[in-house]
């Protein structure tokens, strides 16, 4: 018994010998960064920025890094005034917003989901938006069962909403909305539990619920195959990239996080999230 | 007159305190007044009562700000909630104290206290997997006004039922074997002596529930649908101005942001109403 528990007491040792070891390895050389980072944004991108901050900070052991979401809008507010050093958004930069510097970390699309038990399989994008604007008012005028439809639609200021509307140049104002949801989670689960609802989410979310057996489906949007690797190969309309925004010049922190954060590196995490990496 | 000086030191603590309590909320009310100011200024207040709808991302002139919908679901929701919970609540009180074997009643009381401990997400998640899809079978689309009040009422039934209960049992002793003595039935006893005597507490007890109801924010948000509308029937979707900031807020810039404090200003203005509202109802009553 003694015997066992001193070498696991050695294999434990040699185990911390080793991984120190590395930690060396990997911060020896370069120029050492060091500080506080506050990064604050987009709810889809924080995840994967999390992700990304607690191996740069393996790597860098005088970093640290706090991730905050908040949602697009909130992240441009926060870089102006400089309550964060880094911001998160879900979407391209605006017009007026062009005085901010954006770079893509990755890739998401947008896609419509339905409920599981809905036998339809494509809309036509005329189809979208006639669903979402209340023309039609029935799954049965869009090829489904006869059923009245929930649309359910994303609070205003949300970024898939405003990528949602941009693609089918609606105005807020013109959706009729069933159902009003705050984040993707309560959309998935609202249309899980609804037979008769179709909403729009971040793919990387739905296709994760999906794989998880959620009740959802992922209809063709106008004869598109809504998959990651669509939107890999550039073909999906629907998409946005995933931008970390600064304001002004960028401090070497900053810098250095988003050098990580795009290089290769950290595709395992992009694809673990399911995103698309951003390719040059 | 002499005062010890740990009078004097308990006096000036107990001051401080006071001055805190008091300066808490005025300087919420200060902060609300300053955030929702710009709004304020550049929208008008007749336009948050008078606007189309409810479509402020566009800015001062482009927006639309028109709360009264949301007002009006604030107010259906949480009197759809008290009028449910308050006879509920009331019958568990007097179940409780007057008519429950002991044990029985020790156990029901433990039962509605950890009611009253279960975390308003917890409530809001069940609503929305369980309650929202049970209603939808019957009317879609399910998260609606009813069950936006059904969960309320079960939030605020604890604290009707406990307060009202605790209520009831202070209502001396004597008062009680004095209707016994008059050979007054149960039922009589209750509705003569009991209830009239623990008057104050009771109403207390719904004053506070109501208070919870038109302030509970993440479980209404997950069941009743949030659609800006004026409900034409409970089975609508409905959107309440708690549900209304916290959807929004972090997704606010400028005017947006600024329109939701206008929106919490209202709500304080509401609770104000109400609570003023009650204090002259239960004038010359029993103490609230």
């Amino acid at each position: 018994m003694r015997v066992i528990r001193s070498m696991l007491g050695l294999a434990l040792l040699l185990n911390l010998l080793v991984i120190a070891a590395c930690g060396d390895g990997a911060t020896g050389g370069e120029g050492e960064v060091q500080g506080r980072l506050i990064v604050t944004g987009s709810s889809t991108v924080a995840p994967l920025v999390g992700e990304i901050a607690r191996r740069f900070e393996q790597k860098h052991p005088g970093v640290r890094i706090d991730v905050q979401a908040g949602g697009s809008s909130q992240a441009v507010a926060d870089v102006q005034r400089g309550t964060a050093g880094l911001g998160m958004i879900s979407r391209s930069l605006a017009e007026s917003e062009r005085h901010l510097d954006a770079t893509t970390i990755a890739r998401d699309g947008i896609v419509l989901i339905v409920h599981r038990d809905n036998p339809i399989d494509a809309l036509s994008d005329e189809q979208v938006v006639d669903i979402f604007t209340g023309r039609v008012r029935n799954w049965k005028d869009a090829g489904g069962d006869d059923g009245r439809i929930t649309v359910v639609n994303k609070a205003d200021g949300r970024a898939t909403l405003a990528i949602f509307l941009d693609h089918y140049e609606l105005q807020s104002r013109d959706i009729k909305p069933g159902v009003v949801i705050g984040d993707n989670q309560q959309g998935i689960r609202t249309v899980a539990g609804d037979p008769h609802a179709i909403s729009y989410v971040s793919i990387g979310t739905a296709t994760f619920e999906a794989s998880r057996g959620t009740a959802i489906r992922m209809p063709r949007i106008d004869g598109q195959e809504p998959t990651l690797e669509a939107v890999h190969r550039g073909e999906y309309a629907l998409a946005r990239p995933l931008n970390l925004i600064t304001h002004g010049s960028r401090s070497a922190l900053a810098e250095a996080f988003i050098a990580f954060a795009s290089s290769p590196e950290v595709h395992d995490l992009v694809e673990a999230q399911y995103f698309v990496p951003a390719v040059e | 007159m002499y005062r010890p000086s740990s009078d004097m030191l308990l006096l000036a603590i107990l001051r401080c305190l006071a001055l805190i309590a008091v300066a808490i909320v005025l300087l919420i009310v200060v902060f609300l007044l300053i955030e929702s100011l710009p709004a304020v200024r550049s929208v008008g207040m007749l336009r948050f009562f008078g606007d189309a709808s409810w479509h402020p991302a566009g800015g001062a002139e482009a927006g639309r700000f028109n709360l009264t919908p949301m007002l009006i679901g604030t107010v259906a929701a949480a009197a759809g909630a008290v009028l449910l919970a308050v006879p509920l609540g009331m019958g568990s009180a007097l179940f409780c104290r007057f008519y429950a074997p002991r044990r029985i009643g020790g156990v029901y009381r433990r039962l509605v206290e950890l009611l009253a401990g279960i975390p308003s997400v917890v409530y809001g998640f069940w609503g929305l997997m369980v309650l929202a899809p049970l209603i939808r079978q019957w009317q879609p689309p399910g998260q609606s006004l009813l069950a936006g009040i059904l969960i309320l009422t079960i939030m605020i039934l604890p604290t009707v039922a406990l307060l009202s209960e605790s209520s009831l049992r202070s209502v001396p002793r004597s008062y009680l074997d004095g209707a016994s003595a008059l050979g007054l039935s149960r039922w009589s006893t209750i509705r003569g002596v009991a209830l009239p005597a623990a008057w104050g507490g009771i109403f207390t007890a719904v004053l506070l529930a109501t208070g919870r109801a038109i302030g509970e924010t993440m479980a209404v948000l997950m069941v009743a649908g949030n659609v800006v509308q004026t409900p034409a029937s409970i089975f609508e979707p409905v959107r309440t101005l708690t549900a209304n900031i916290a959807l929004e807020l972090g997704y606010a810039m400028e005017h947006h942001r600024s329109a939701l404090f206008v929106s919490g200003l209202v709500l304080m203005v509401m609770i104000v109403v109400i609570v003023s509202l009650a204090s002259w109802i239960n004038r010359g009553r029993v103490h609230v």
